[in-house]
């Protein structure tokens, strides 16, 4: 042979190792996954807590929970978006991880695709759970999963701002008191309130406490209620209580506000509690109050611990014994502590708050907290919230008044979920 | 990469003043059996058809498929999504966020190009000068093209914050009242393409400045012998010899611009209340803005945003191929 000819068989070598290759990757996934059988192996486990790495008290502890049921769990943190998209794929590839931590609005939509098992059918308990935070992971009577810990949405307030504008934390009692105590806050030289109002679920989640408060319902967004609750925020930004740059805020944004310790209250949830500590802010804690006073129902976030359809049955003992593992009273706390979360069952809740009695406020929020999906709105929730959102951006931005801006959003989620 | 071919070859061919003659035909060989030759040839051409199968031409499909289905998250997970036809299109036409969507669209790319492109130019003829310093500062205004977008789009938020923005505390300094720059429909967009224009610069400044020195010095010499100034050197000489690198990068600007979503999602959501939104931002909003994906009107109009980019390519071509006819 020619040196001119081998270089052309190693090229057709080339390309055909280049094929097999690509056709290996796409056999790698199924088989690795079938082929270890239901005592030992490998378990996979998504989450949506990218921050923690392998060195962290969680995955130590879904180590542990691992070696318990006697196998090794190969966990991967997603970001929370992302991570529907994945489940999705997986779903669609018949790749789907043994074990799926996702956010609670998701498990509608991934339970709606078929590719979560019910608890039922698992065997798996959820009797020890909270019924309210429980009810966000349940459509049409089947629960699709198990939270393993609960946040939810509450005021904290700057005490050294309001005392400066002599305002008595007392005296906030309902919307038309909280309005007062803003006002006095803006006229004294500070600023009132900051929440995030971005047009995204975090807006949605964030209104949904005044809206609720207002004794509105998902299923009409333009109730005289619900524009009442429209007419609270947009006249907060209009008068200047709240600043205008809520329509752009996240969360996170919002919660930088606040810690300036201009701000005389800021809306968050409990994810802050450490934030707010090492802040040095004299803070306080205000449950959301209902239109006419009393606690609102906030909206429950957090995750939920789920077992997706494999083909091979035989995987569902293992993934539900690491599954108690992992929500057994001990994890919880511990697991809920790490997070900043409030736990999901009344024996972790005494548990936490006995070791941290700041957290009491937030248990009793979230005690009064509801699902998002809840009442039996499953996938209908995010085409209510995409339209509620646009309402709140519509009306904040001064594009349409409250009323327009419910009414068209009505009208295009009566379209949307028919 | 055929056109930025025939571009040099045209710009060559332009300043040089040489005549291109066709390439003779190829003598074709005789056909028998594949040769080892040819079987070498094939091996090295499997990979680049593998890939361009893999990573092109599916994706495509896949995206007319899904956007000519109705598919459900059920349904891209079981199968069995329902055939529609254009359903899905004339769904997204009639929804009332289409025509702002388009409209923005158009504005964000029409004006992002024409500051792009003149600001770019003027950079370009400047630093042609060759001054102390040009290649420092030249390289300096390259920074916006070497930043990670998610760090130009966040520190563009930053400074346009409402509350807390250096932009409004300059503004309010000067005695003027707080601009609402992400926050209000009036200026979302506006705010947008101001970032986009930055963004863009460097891109153009690179290409024309490139361009620029395919220009030989000795026109400018004669046209400084014949008397002319430097705004008639520009027009008559600089301007009419960049006329193939402007078009190919003010069609590359066009294709950039039409898909920009990055600089958007990141400064405003398309929002408030869809005043920014574009329609590549409205595609990913349905996509993967909630939780409750909703696929396939987002491939409809992904697959309006790529004819849209080709039809602007065609008119490219068109407009290149009669500039070749004519010279």
């Amino acid at each position: 042979m020619t040196k001119k000819h081998m270089r052309g068989m190693a090229a057709v070598i080339v390309a055909a190792a280049t094929a097999a290759t690509l056709a290996g990757c796409a056999t790698g996934g199924t088989t690795s996954s079938s082929s270890t059988s239901a005592a030992g192996g490998t378990y996979t486990f998504w989450d949506p807590y990218p921050q923690f790495d392998a060195t962290s008290a969680w995955a130590k502890r879904i180590d542990s929970c691992g070696t318990e049921a006697g196998v090794t769990i190969e966990r991967t943190g997603y970001d929370t978006t992302d991570l529907t998209n994945k489940a999705l794929l997986a779903g669609q590839q018949g790749s789907s991880p043994d074990l799926l931590l996702v956010d609670n609005p998701v498990v509608s939509t991934l339970a709606d695709a078929g590719i979560l098992n019910t608890t039922k059918d698992l065997g798996l308990d959820t009797s020890a759970f909270e019924a309210n935070i429980l009810a966000a992971g349940q459509i049409n009577g089947d629960t699709f999963g198990v939270p393993i810990g609960a946040n939810t949405l509450a005021l904290y307030y700057n005490k050294s701002v309001l005392s400066a504008a002599g305002v008595d934390i007392a005296s906030v009692k309902d919307w038309s008191s909280l309005t007062d105590a803003l006002t006095k806050v803006a006229a004294a030289g500070k600023k009132g309130i900051t929440f995030s109002a971005i047009g995204t679920e975090e807006g949605s989640f964030q209104f949904l406490p005044w809206f609720w408060g207002s004794g509105a319902k998902l299923t009409e967004l333009n109730s005289t209620a619900g524009v009442d609750a429209l007419t609270l925020w947009t006249d907060w930004v209009k008068n200047g209580l709240a600043p205008n740059s809520v329509l752009n805020n996240t969360q996170t944004t919002t919660w930088q506000e606040f810690l300036t310790g201009e701000y005389a209250f800021g809306e968050n949830g409990t994810w802050q509690l450490q934030s707010v500590k090492d802040s040095g802010i004299d803070y306080g804690i205000l449950t959301i109050p209902a239109k006419t006073g009393g606690p609102a129902p906030a909206p429950t976030g957090g995750e939920f611990l789920t077992i997706p359809v494999q083909s091979d049955t035989a995987r569902y003992g293992t993934s539900v014994k690491i599954a108690n593992c992992l929500t057994s009273t001990a994890a919880l706390v511990d697991t809920d502590n790490t997070l900043s979360y409030v736990a999901p069952t009344k024996e972790a809740q005494a548990a936490q708050v006995a070791k941290t009695p700041d957290l009491q406020p937030w248990v009793d929020a979230v005690a009064s907290a509801k699902g998002r999906t809840s009442d039996n709105l499953g996938t209908k929730y995010p085409l209510i919230s995409e339209q509620l959102w646009g309402a709140v951006q519509q009306s904040l931005s001064g594009s349409q008044t409250p009323q327009a801006a419910a009414d068209q959003a009505q009208s295009a989620a009566a379209t949307a979920t028919k | 990469m055929a056109t930025t071919e025939t571009l040099s070859r045209r710009s060559a061919g332009n300043a040089g003043g040489e005549a291109s003659t066709p390439p003779p035909a190829p003598t074709r060989r005789k056909r028998r059996r594949p040769s080892t030759g040819q079987l070498a040839a094939w091996g090295f051409l499997a990979p680049l058809i593998v890939y361009l199968l893999v990573f092109y031409a599916y994706p495509l499909y896949r995206n007319i498929e899904l956007s000519l289905h109705d598919y459900t998250v059920r349904s891209f997970v079981q199968g069995g999504a329902a055939f529609v036809g254009f359903d899905n299109y004339v769904s997204v036409f009639t929804d009332p966020t289409f025509g702002p969507a388009l409209l923005h669209t158009a504005l964000f790319t029409v004006i992002s190009i024409i500051f792009q492109f003149s600001i770019g130019m003027g950079l370009a003829v400047f630093f042609h000068q060759h001054f102390k310093l040009s290649a420092t500062l030249r390289a300096l205004f390259l920074v916006p093209w070497l930043l990670p977008l998610i760090v130009s789009a966040s520190t563009w938020a930053w400074m346009l914050n409402s509350e807390s923005g250096i932009v409004n505390s300059v503004i309010e300094g000067l005695g003027g009242q707080q601009v609402n720059w992400l926050t209000s429909p009036q200026w979302a967009l506006t705010s947008v393409i101001i970032a986009n224009i930055w963004i863009g610069i460097p891109f153009n400044l690179v290409i024309l400045y490139s361009g620029l020195q395919n220009i030989p010095n000795d026109l400018y010499e004669a046209a400084a012998l014949d008397g002319a100034n430097g705004w008639q050197k520009f027009w008559r000489i600089t301007f009419p010899l960049l006329r193939p690198v402007s078009a190919i990068t003010i069609l590359l600007g066009l294709i950039y611009t039409l898909k920009v979503f990055d600089i958007i999602w990141i400064m405003t959501r398309g929002g408030p209340a869809d005043s920014s939104t574009t329609l590549a931002t409205w595609s990913y909003q349905m996509a993967f803005g909630t939780a409750l994906p909703d696929f396939s009107p987002a491939a409809a109009v992904g697959n309006v945003l790529i004819i849209i980019a080709l039809i602007f390519g065609f008119l490219y071509i068109a407009a290149q191929r009669r500039q070749e006819k004519n010279s």
